[in-house]
C-alpha cells in the first residue's frame, strides 16, 4: 500500500500478511530499489503485536507500508537481520519492546534496557535491574596482542553518556561495539494518551539539538490525522526555523572538527557564530533550540517585515564571516591531512548500513528527505542536494560546509517574498484508528514520526525515529581499520544524538 | 600563517563586559523570569517549562538560579532569593578556582550545548577560573542535567562519589530540577535533590547561558543582588 509523507491510512486498509510474506516482501522490495525506513511493533485489536514495516522508495518519494500479526503464544518471527543488515536496530528494539524474539538474529542484546510493553516475560531475564552496560557480551576479539578499551557512559567533555568498547590491535581499532541506552527517558509511551499540549513539548525534548525538527514531525502526524491544513506562511516560518537550526548545529559541527584536527583558531570562531544563529532563533521564538516554535495546527511566532529585513542583514553578515573562516579550516594542509582517508564508508557499505542524512549524502547516497519526499515549503523551494565522494571526516565536513551555503541562499531568498496570511489555523480532533506518518529532514538527516491514533482522540502508538537510529552503526563501522586516537575526529564527525536513540 | 593573523584580526575580541557591565539585551520574546503580579498561587521555576502556550506571562530578566530548592517557588508574598554567595570556608578554597565535572544524565542535550556555550569566547567562562574538567577527580563540584534516567544513576552516583571533599552540586535545567517534562515516566527521577544534596538550581527549558553564569557568579560572590 502507497503512502506520502505526511499522508495516513486507516488501520483496516494497511495490508496484513502472512509472516513469510512480509518477511518475502521486505527482503525482495529492500534488495531492489527501496530502504527500510521503519519497522516497529503496535498492539493489534486482540492483544497480539502487529508489526508494521515502512518502505522508502526515495526515486518515486512513495512509502510503502506492510504489516504482519505475531501470536502472543508463539512470540516470535525469523529475523531478517541476517538478511538486511537495515534491520539490525530495529528488530532489537522490537525484541526489548514487545518481547518478541527475532530468530536467527545475529547479535540479538538488549538496546535500553527497560521491560517490555505488553508484561508479558522479557526476553531478557530482568532486564531492567541490571547496570548497562549489563551482563551481556561484547563482541570480542581474541589474541594474545589484542586488547581491549572500555570508554564511558561518562565521556571526558561536556557530552551525552554512551558506552564504547574497542577491540585494539596496538593503535589499530579491529572493532568497537556502541551500547547506549543511558539516556532512555521512555519518550515513546509517554507520547501515547490524550493530552496532545503535553506530547508536543516532549517531541520538542526528543533530542534537544533538534527540537524544530522533531516538533514539526509531530505537529505534522497530528495535522495529518486531523485534516489540518496549515498556512503558507506557517510552512515558510517552520522551514526557516529548520534551516536556521542546520547552520547552527553544522557551523558548531565544523568548530568541533577543527579542535579534534588540533586547529583552534577556526574551532573558537564557529563557537562564536554557531551561537549568532541560535540567537536568531532566540529572536524568532524566545528559546535558544527554537522551542515553542511548532505547534499542530502551525507555529506561535510570526515573521514580519522588520524581523525578515533585519535577519537578512544579520544573515548576509554572517554568511561573509562563514566564508573567511570555512576557507581558513579548508586550506590548512595539517586539518586536511586529519580529515582525508579516516573514518570512510564506501558508498556500497553505507547502502547496507543504510545510512540517512549527512553521513549518507557524504558515501554519495542522494537521500535528502527536503528532495524525495518534499513536503510544506520545500515542494516550492527546491534546495540542491549537497554530495560528497569519499564518504571520509573531509566528506562529511565538506557536505557541512556545503549545506551551510545552501541554508544561507536559501533563508536570503525566502525571507524577503514571505508569504502573507495568518500562522495558525487550529487542528481539529483526530481521525481514530489511523496511521499517520511525517519525514523530516533534521540536520542529521530523516527524522521519521508515526502515530497511530486511538478512538479518544489520543494517540494509541507513536514511533519516533531520529536519523541516529540508523547512522550509530555506521560509526562503529567506519572505526575498523583506524587507529584508536582518531575515534573523537570521526565521532565529531557523525556527531550523533544519544538523547534521541535512547528516546 | 598570515591568513591566521588576518583572519583573528578580523574576529577582534567578542568577549562581553558581563558582570562588570550590564549583560546584552535579550529579545522581546526571550522567556525569562515569570511575572508573578497578577498571577493567582505561586508558580515552581523547577516544574515550568518555560512554553509561550502556558498561563505565565514571562519577563526578561534572566536572573533565576537559586540556593535552595524552596526559593524557585515564586508567590506573590515572597521577593524571588537568588543565589546566595558559598560560605566563607568555601569560598576560600573554590572562590578563584572551580573545577566542575558535568554528568548528563538523560538530559536532551540542550541543557549540554547551552553549558558548552559558556565556552565560547563570548562568555569565556575560564577568566572566572570556572573550568570542565575530564575527571571526577581533578574536579570540585558536578553539573548534573537531565531528570537522571534509571539507566544513568549509578553512573552518576559514582561520579558524585569520585569527587573529593568538600564538593559543590549544581543542577542545570528543568528536568534536573524536578523530572521536567518527563516527570510522569517510570525510567525518571523527581530532582536531583532527591538523590544527592544540590547546592545550586539553575531553570529553564534550557536555561539561557546568562542564567547559568549569573547563578555561577552569585554562588562564588561576584555578584551581589
Amino acid at each position: 500500500m502507497e503512502l506520502f509523507n505526511g499522508g495516513q491510512i486507516s488501520l483496516s486498509n494497511i495490508p496484513v500478511l502472512t509472516q513469510q510474506g512480509f518477511r518475502a516482501r521486505i527482503l525482495d522490495r529492500c534488495h531492489e530499489d527501496a530502504r527500510l525506513v521503519n519497522l516497529f511493533g503496535h498492539l493489534g485489536t486482540s492483544g497480539q503485536v502487529r508489526l508494521s514495516a515502512i518502505l522508502g522508495l526515495d526515486e518515486e518519494a512513495g512509502l510503502e507500508i506492510l504489516s504482519t500479526f505475531i501470536s502472543s503464544e508463539a512470540a516470535q518471527y525469523e529475523s531478517l537481520t541476517k538478511d538486511l543488515l537495515q534491520a539490525h536496530l530495529f528488530e532489537r528494539e522490537i525484541a526489548e519492546q514487545w518481547a518478541i524474539q527475532p530468530l536467527g538474529h545475529p547479535w540479538l542484546k538488549p538496546l535500553r534496557y527497560h521491560c517490555n510493553y505488553r508484561s508479558a516475560t522479557d526476553i531478557w531475564k530482568n532486564i531492567a535491574n541490571k547496570t548497562i552496560p549489563g551482563e551481556y557480551p561484547f563482541y570480542a576479539v581474541g589474541g594474545e596482542e589484542v586488547h581491549e578499551v572500555g570508554v564511558g557512559p561518562v565521556h571526558a567533555g561536556i557530552i551525552e553518556p554512551g558506552h564504547f568498547r574497542f577491540q585494539c590491535h596496538g593503535e589499530e581499532i579491529l572493532h568497537l561495539e556502541i551500547q547506549l541506552g543511558y539516556q532512555h527517558k521512555g519518550i515513546e509511551p509517554l507520547m501515547q494518551g490524550q493530552d496532545l499540549k503535553r506530547s508536543v513539548l516532549l517531541s520538542e525534548s526528543i533530542a534537544g539539538d533538534t527540537a524544530i525538527g522533531h516538533s514539526t514531525a509531530f505537529c505534522e502526524v497530528v495535522e495529518s490525522l486531523s485534516g489540518c491544513i496549515i498556512s503558507p506562511k506557517a510552512q515558510a516560518i517552520r522551514a526557516i526555523a529548520l534551516e536556521l537550526e542546520r547552520l547552527a548545529n553544522h557551523i558548531g559541527d565544523l568548530g568541533a572538527l577543527g579542535m579534534d584536527a588540533g586547529f583552534l583558531p577556526t574551532s573558537a570562531y564557529f563557537g562564536r557564530m554557531r551561537g549568532d544563529y541560535l540567537n536568531l532563533l532566540l529572536a524568532l521564538t524566545g528559546n535558544r533550540f527554537g522551542k515553542g516554535l511548532c505547534r499542530p495546527g502551525g507555529v506561535l511566532f510570526d515573521i514580519d517585515a522588520n524581523m525578515a529585513g533585519e535577519f537578512c542583514l544579520k544573515l548576509k553578515k554572517y554568511k561573509e564571516e562563514f566564508q573567511d573562516v570555512s576557507d581558513l579550516l579548508f586550506s590548512r594542509p595539517s586539518v586536511l591531512a586529519r580529515f582525508e582517508g579516516v573514518g570512510v564508508i564506501t558508498p556500497e557499505d553505507a547502502q547496507k548500513i543504510g545510512l540517512v542524512g549527512l553521513a549518507g549524502r557524504a558515501s554519495q547516497l542522494e537521500c535528502d528527505v527536503r528532495i524525495n519526499y518534499s513536503s510544506g515549503m520545500w515542494q516550492f523551494h527546491h534546495v540542491p542536494i549537497s554530495l560528497g565522494a569519499t564518504g571520509d571526516v573531509y566528506a562529511r565536513a565538506l557536505v557541512r560546509r556545503q549545506e551551510i551555503l545552501r541554508s544561507l541562499e536559501f533563508l536570503l531568498k525566502v525571507l524577503p517574498s514571505l508569504p502573507a496570511g495568518e500562522i495558525f489555523t487550529p487542528a481539529g480532533p483526530m481521525k481514530p484508528d489511523t496511521l499517520a506518518v511525517s519525514l523530516v529532514e533534521g540536520w542529521r538527516g530523516e527524522i521519521m514520526h508515526v502515530g497511530i491514533s486511538d478512538a479518544q482522540g489520543g494517540f494509541a502508538r507513536y514511533k519516533i525515529k531520529d536519523p541516529s537510529f540508523h547512522n550509530w552503526f555506521g560509526l562503529a563501522y567506519a572505526m575498523r581499520g583506524q587507529e584508536i586516537s582518531d575515534f573523537p575526529l570521526c565521532n565529531k564527525s557523525f556527531n550523533l544524538s544519544y538523547s534521541g536513540h535512547d528516546l | 600563517m598570515l591568513k591566521i593573523l588576518k583572519t583573528r584580526f578580523k574576529q577582534g575580541c567578542r568577549t562581553i563586559l558581563f558582570p562588570k557591565a550590564k549583560a546584552p539585551d535579550l529579545p522581546q520574546r526571550y522567556r525569562g523570569r515569570p511575572i508573578i503580579a497578577g498571577q493567582n498561587g505561586s508558580i515552581d521555576l523547577g516544574k515550568i517549562f518555560f512554553n509561550p502556550d502556558s498561563d505565565i506571562v514571562y519577563s526578561n530578566d534572566y536572573s533565576m538560579a537559586t540556593s535552595k530548592r524552596e526559593d524557585l517557588v515564586l508567590s506573590q508574598e515572597r521577593e524571588m532569593a537568588l543565589a546566595r554567595a558559598l560560605n566563607e570556608r568555601m569560598l576560600k578554597i573554590f572562590g578563584r578556582s572551580l573545577k566542575l565535572r558535568q554528568v548528563s544524565a538523560g538530559g536532551c542535550n540542550a541543557c549540554e550545548l547551552d553549558l558548552n556555550v559558556l565556552n565560547t569566547p563570548v562568555f569565556d567562562l575560564s577568566r572566572f577560573g570556572i573550568q570542565f574538567v575530564a575527571s571526577p577527580r581533578h574536579a570540585d563540584g558536578i553539573v548534573v542535567t537531565g531528570p537522571v534516567s534509571r539507566n544513568m544513576r549509578e553512573a552518576l552516583l559514582k561520579t558524585y562519589e569520585a569527587i573529593p571533599e568538600p564538593k559543590l552540586v549544581i543542577a542545570l535545567g528543568g528536568c534536573a530540577i524536578s523530572g521536567g517534562i518527563f516527570s510522569d515516566s517510570p525510567q525518571a527521577s523527581h530532582g536531583l535533590d532527591t538523590i544527592i544534596p544540590v547546592d545550586l538550581f539553575i531553570p529553564g527549558c534550557p536555561p539561557h547561558p546568562l542564567t547559568t553564569l549569573d547563578g555561577l557568579l552569585r554562588l562564588l560572590g561576584r555578584i551581589s543582588s
